[in-house]
């Protein structure tokens, strides 16, 4: 068996080598230097901070410096911006499952033949600019918008009620932008699912609401940690909605690395909130890793040919 | 499965809702591209004017500019490495480091994009003063950002191919005789083919959308097109974003039915 033989080595396939050098050095190297430059101090000049070790006589002289981690634990602004980044992504994860759920379920069990043209409609606006969907949103929320002015128009309010710039907008645009990384992942779990078991529940006497919590569910369960996982990791470090749409007092973690950044021209305290925000998403990034990978294991060929 | 209509019909329901929630936004936005007035929420009458003064809009054509050849060279590059790295990932199972690998590859999908900006951006600096290159930031800087994590999408479509591959063929080929890279020539590379496709177009979408990544990564005289929307956003809703807005969404849903139309007509021709 050749190809057998060809699937395991001692060496780094060829092909294997350019991407790797590729990633290695702009992706692996840049990490390594956040880290660094997150132990530096802030100095003027280009660029602004200081180095990390010195040659002396003596030999290396580490110049490790602590300050924008105490800085982090220190100063209530970041701690309190990081657990709302969390809590934000959290919620809206949330909001964006109870959305998505549904409409995965209704796309699972439509005909075969209108299954790709319901996903092609949800992964759509995913195609279309993230940010042109976002200032979509600015134009129906602003208190001029076009919101408040039907609910005036109604004669439901008075008044233009404060829509934008509250964190009910930031839930809206996170669940807006992100609902289809909830529902491609939930379509996949549920078409795959093997109907017959609904059957036997029913022949058993289960209800409707019983086999679907007691088997629909629990057997979506990969799908829902897969979906919710990718809504939840890039909402926590969201920038653009935030801006936009939340007001000046909006704290997410984002946001503030950007000030930092721009405004303040802070790098050693940017870096440290990025090192504090990749430790603190670590975690559900290996979760979707490994969910992943059982996803894949589970998948058959042909489950996966039906669903692409 | 040939259950009838009927438990389907409320599930219809939720699914109208939910596109209504998705698609809704992007309909106003067009209509109001159309809007005489400057006001968004008061209609003055039908108006292309908004294209218009877009079209002598020479800031937003020259990043517009920038950004589709940023987005050029991107897609291509992230299709070449993306492939390269999908095959290696497919059809070796086992090979030293490959854990390490994978790793470098999904990272990227799921990084929040200011990681990924504000390191690449230190380390153009921290190579800049070491070795001298790159000298400054703009397009090339913006462009190996982009590649970087674009690769990974290419990457995930190419090795989704080949792992429903069938490899009979590639061993017939192989049986009479072809040398490995013409096999993968002749044989694997056509049957890929689609997937190469969909990765190039997914990555000059994500090139071509990017804000956060190129803001870090680009340096002053170098603005791409979303840096642009975005500075001009921030100051509130604008005409002539909703007529580019449209335009930009017009190209993108055309190349979709496009690709979809001919998935289907592929899929219509194989079934018979």
């Amino acid at each position: 068996m050749k190809s057998r033989r060809k699937g395991s080595g001692p060496f780094i396939p060829w092909s294997a080598l350019a991407p790797y050098l590729w990633l290695l050095l702009f992706f692996g190297a840049p990490l390594a230097i956040v880290l660094k430059i997150s132990l530096a101090a802030p100095v003027m000049g280009q660029p602004p901070y200081t180095p990390l070790f010195e040659a002396t006589k003596d030999g290396i002289e580490w110049l490790i410096n602590w300050d924008n981690y105490l800085l982090l634990l220190d100063d209530p602004l970041y701690i309190a911006a990081l657990l709302n980044s969390l809590k934000i992504a959290g919620i809206s994860t949330l909001i964006a499952l109870l959305i998505g759920y549904p409409m995965a379920y209704a796309i699972a069990r439509a005909p075969e033949s209108r299954r790709g043209i319901l996903m092609m409609l949800v992964i759509l606006p995913f195609w279309t600019s993230f940010l042109i969907r976002v200032y979509a949103w600015m134009s129906i929320l602003s208190t001029t918008g076009l919101l408040n002015s039907f609910l005036l128009w109604l004669g439901v309010i008075d008044a233009p009620l404060e829509i934008i710039y509250t964190t009910f907008a930031i839930h809206l645009g996170i669940v807006y932008s992100y609902l289809p990384f909830m529902v491609l992942p939930l379509v996949a779990t549920l078409s795959r699912m093997d109907m017959t078991l609904l059957e036997a529940a029913a022949d058993l006497g289960a209800k409707p609401w019983q086999a679907f919590l007691r088997v629909t569910l629990p057997l979506s369960l990969p799908g829902i940690l897969a979906g919710s996982l990718l809504v939840f990791i890039p909402a926590t470090g969201e920038f653009v909605i935030p801006d936009l749409l939340g007001g000046p007092d909006a704290l997410m973690i984002g946001k503030i690395m950007w000030t930092e950044f721009f405004s303040n021209r802070d790098w050693p305290v940017a870096s440290a909130l990025t090192v504090a925000l990749l430790v603190l998403l670590v975690g559900p990034m290996i979760a979707l890793q490994s969910a992943r990978k059982r996803d894949a294991n589970a998948e058959t060929p042909q489950a996966r040919g039906e669903a692409a | 499965m040939s259950a009838p209509n009927r438990p389907i019909s409320p599930l219809y329901l939720v699914l109208a809702f939910g596109y209504a929630f998705l698609y809704a936004p992007i309909v106003l936005l067009i209509f109001y591209s159309f809007n005489e007035s400057r006001l968004v929420t008061v209609w003055a009458g039908f108006s292309t004017k908004w294209y218009g003064e877009l079209l002598r809009n020479e800031q937003i054509l020259n990043a517009a500019w920038l950004s589709l050849r940023i987005a050029f060279v991107t897609a291509c590059v992230s299709t070449v490495l993306g492939t390269l790295a999908g095959f290696a990932i497919a059809r070796y199972k086992r090979f030293p480091t490959r854990g390490a690998f994978l790793g470098l590859l999904s990272a990227p999908l799921v990084m929040p994009e200011v990681v990924l900006g504000l390191s690449l951006l230190l380390l153009f600096v921290a190579l800049d003063s070491a070795i001298g290159w790159p000298s400054g930031r703009g397009a090339t800087t913006v462009t190996i950002a982009h590649i970087t994590f674009c690769l990974a999408f290419v990457t995930v479509i190419v090795q989704a191919k080949l792992a429903s591959f069938d490899r009979s063929l590639e061993e017939a080929a192989m049986d009479l005789g072809a040398k490995p890279w013409k096999v993968f020539c002749v044989i694997t590379l056509p049957l890929i083919a689609p997937a190469l496709a969909a990765g190039w177009l997914l990555s000059f979408t994500l090139s071509l959308d990017d804000l956060v990544v190129a803001s870090f990564t680009s340096g002053p005289g170098a603005s791409t097109l979303p840096m642009v929307i975005y500075s001009s956003v921030r100051l509130g809703v604008s005409p002539q974003i909703n007529a580019l807005a449209t335009i930009m969404i017009s190209v993108v849903a055309l190349f979709v039915l496009l690709s979809g139309w001919l998935i289907f007509r592929q899929d219509k021709a194989r079934r018979g």
